[in-house]
């Protein structure tokens, strides 16, 4: 019964030193862009075992997600893979909150076709001719007599946003085209499928999709960051007001270029320099 | 003294039955008023009608178009492919897990059956996503294997189980006497099945179908996958199309906060609801007018 009772009370010895550790642990909150989201869990997991007392905890669920979270200030740090919108900067004003934005990667966009396609480059013109519903044959582009099965980002996803705004110049995507949910599930649809044309991250690109030249320039890091390549964009982390403390730590770990940026192009983004 | 505790007892466990009815209930109100709440603001920008049976969906564009019609008749065939797939294939199965089956065979006819109930809806789309869409590509010669078709395929896997258990109960409970009754006036087996067994269960089958049917309209991980996501009228069922659920997982994650699309989606929520509401309400109604009681109503 004696040693019931001590063991009782290691148990709760030890129970209380764990909560105790908890509590005075500090806590860094990620969320936002799920395309950011492979960069900022390396950087956490690395950014952890830098600063043994943080514990950053970390989510996806989008980039309007995330700026919503800097809003209602229930992050730290948001990811986006866009720039913020007229109507959230609003938002944030009227409830008293200032995001500030961090370029921390560039993201190149390249349009990709099955292996056995025999298309190489498409121009600009070419591609939004594709999503707009006006070059229906692969014939029309140097390719062979099959109708071109387009592939495209949900409406609202951040990297579909940059697609409407580069190659769609802000025109509609027929509503024809296949609409998937993410860089992932392009790539395997148009693995799985011999005429079909889409669009994903570098990061994306493997074995079994063809990346094609834009207007000749091949879609790598070089070119995104000496601007020849016309579809890329560069990936942000918002943060409530200028960053400070744990904070400021995280973005300063980010920009290193030992450190965050090492990340950056280890995930297959383009770092900043 | 021992009668009042007893009464307590007694007393508290009711109010503590009622507590947790009450519970389920309340969070389905409080549900109900979000979503009315965060969808009902969407209807100052576009009339019900425009948004109803408007044919463009373009969320994010400036205009913007809120015409979930495409995707209403996108839910609606998928729903209607699927029933025509599973009813069949569910209530057959029923009818010889119950009737033809030797007891063995029983035994494990019906736990595969419902085992296929418990494979989660994404391993179904990925099922459907890597091998039934490459497999329809080749073997119909036709642009996408995402399609209509694909979608429907995989809900009627996923509806068989629930109008198979439902509809195996619904025959199992049909009174012996009847099924004797049948069989001493000389009727076959087979006679017994189609002129006894099923008419005397309609009321479970049909109740059976519409809650399969229900559960394939708001099935959401399976259509986000294979259906293709073509906002468009469907041309034949090997069209590429996006059903309600979809459209609201795909893209509310990045839909502006309290913009007018997170309104639309939830607006399109609403929708959604009504409608798997309606089927609930006729599957109750059916449930309730039909009632098999005892031998005489037949």
């Amino acid at each position: 019964m004696k040693k019931m009772k001590q063991n009782v009370m290691i148990i709760v010895t030890m129970v209380l030193t764990l909560f105790a550790g908890q509590c005075f642990a500090e806590n860094l909150k990620i969320t936002g862009s799920t395309t950011v989201l492979p960069i900022a869990q390396k950087a956490a997991e690395a950014f952890m075992k830098a600063y043994p007392g943080v514990n950053v905890s970390l989510s996806g669920g989008g980039s309007g997600e995330g700026i919503k979270a800097i809003i209602d200030g229930t992050t730290d740090v948001a990811n986006s893979s866009r720039f913020i919108k007229d109507s959230e900067v609003a938002q944030a004003v009227e409830k008293g909150a200032y995001p500030v934005p961090f370029g921390v990667a560039y993201d190149c966009i390249v349009p990709v076709v099955h292996p056995s396609n025999p298309v190489t480059n498409l121009t600009l013109d070419q591609l939004k001719g594709m999503y707009s519903g006006s070059i229906k044959n692969w014939k029309q582009v140097g390719g062979p007599d099959k109708e071109v099965v387009v592939i495209s980002r949900d409406t609202s996803s951040g990297t579909y946003e940059v697609w409407s705004e580069i190659v769609m110049k802000k025109e509609r995507v027929f509503p024809g085209a296949l609409l998937q949910a993410s860089n992932g599930a392009v790539a395997q649809a148009v693995s799985k499928n011999t005429f079909a044309v889409g669009y994903v991250g570098l990061s994306y690109l493997n074995d079994e999709l063809k990346p094609l030249t834009v207007n000749g320039v091949v879609g790598n890091s070089d070119n995104a960051l000496n601007g020849s390549y016309p579809v890329s964009r560069v990936l942000y982390m918002f943060t409530k007001g200028w960053p400070t403390g744990m904070t400021l730590q995280f973005i300063n770990f980010m920009m290193n270029p030992q450190k965050g940026q090492k990340i950056v192009a280890e995930t297959g983004f383009v770092p900043l320099y | 003294m021992k009668h009042a505790v007893r009464q307590f007892r007694e007393f508290s466990i009711r109010g503590f039955f009622f507590i947790m009815a009450f519970v389920s209930i309340a969070i389905l109100c409080l549900i109900l008023i979000f979503l009315a709440k965060e969808g009902l603001p969407i209807f100052e920008k576009v009339s019900i009608k425009d948004f109803l049976f408007g044919k463009y969906w373009y969320p994010t564009y400036d205009p913007a178009d809120f015409g979930i019609f495409p995707l209403i008749v996108a839910s609606l065939a998928v729903t209607a492919c699927s029933a025509a797939l599973a009813i069949p294939l569910g209530i057959m199965t029923a009818i010889y897990i119950a009737e033809i089956a030797t007891p063995r065979l029983k035994e494990i006819a019906k736990p595969a059956v419902e085992l296929l109930a418990s494979l989660p809806s994404v391993v179904i789309g990925f099922f459907g996503m890597v091998v039934v869409a490459p497999f329809l590509q080749n073997t119909f010669n036709i642009p996408t294997g995402l399609n209509l078709f694909n979608a429907s395929l995989m809900l009627a896997f996923m509806s068989v189980p629930t109008i198979c258990t439902i509809s195996e109960d619904a025959i199992t409970s049909v009174p012996t006497e009847l099924k004797e009754a049948s069989l001493a006036l000389g009727a076959t087996h087979w006679e017994t099945i189609v002129r006894v067994i099923i008419p005397a269960s309609l009321s479970g089958l049909s109740t059976a179908v519409i809650l399969g049917m229900s559960r394939a309209i708001g099935e959401t991980m399976v259509v986000l996958m294979v259906a293709g996501g073509a906002a468009m009228m469907p041309s034949s069922i090997f069209s590429p199309v996006r059903p309600m659920p979809a459209s609201i997982a795909a893209e509310m994650a990045e839909a502006p906060f309290r913009g007018d699309h997170y309104f639309a989606l939830f607006a399109t929520g609403m929708t959604l609801f009504l409608f798997t509401l309606v089927f609930n309400f006729i599957a109750d109604y059916i449930s309730h007018k039909h009632r098999q009681v005892g031998a005489a109503t037949l």
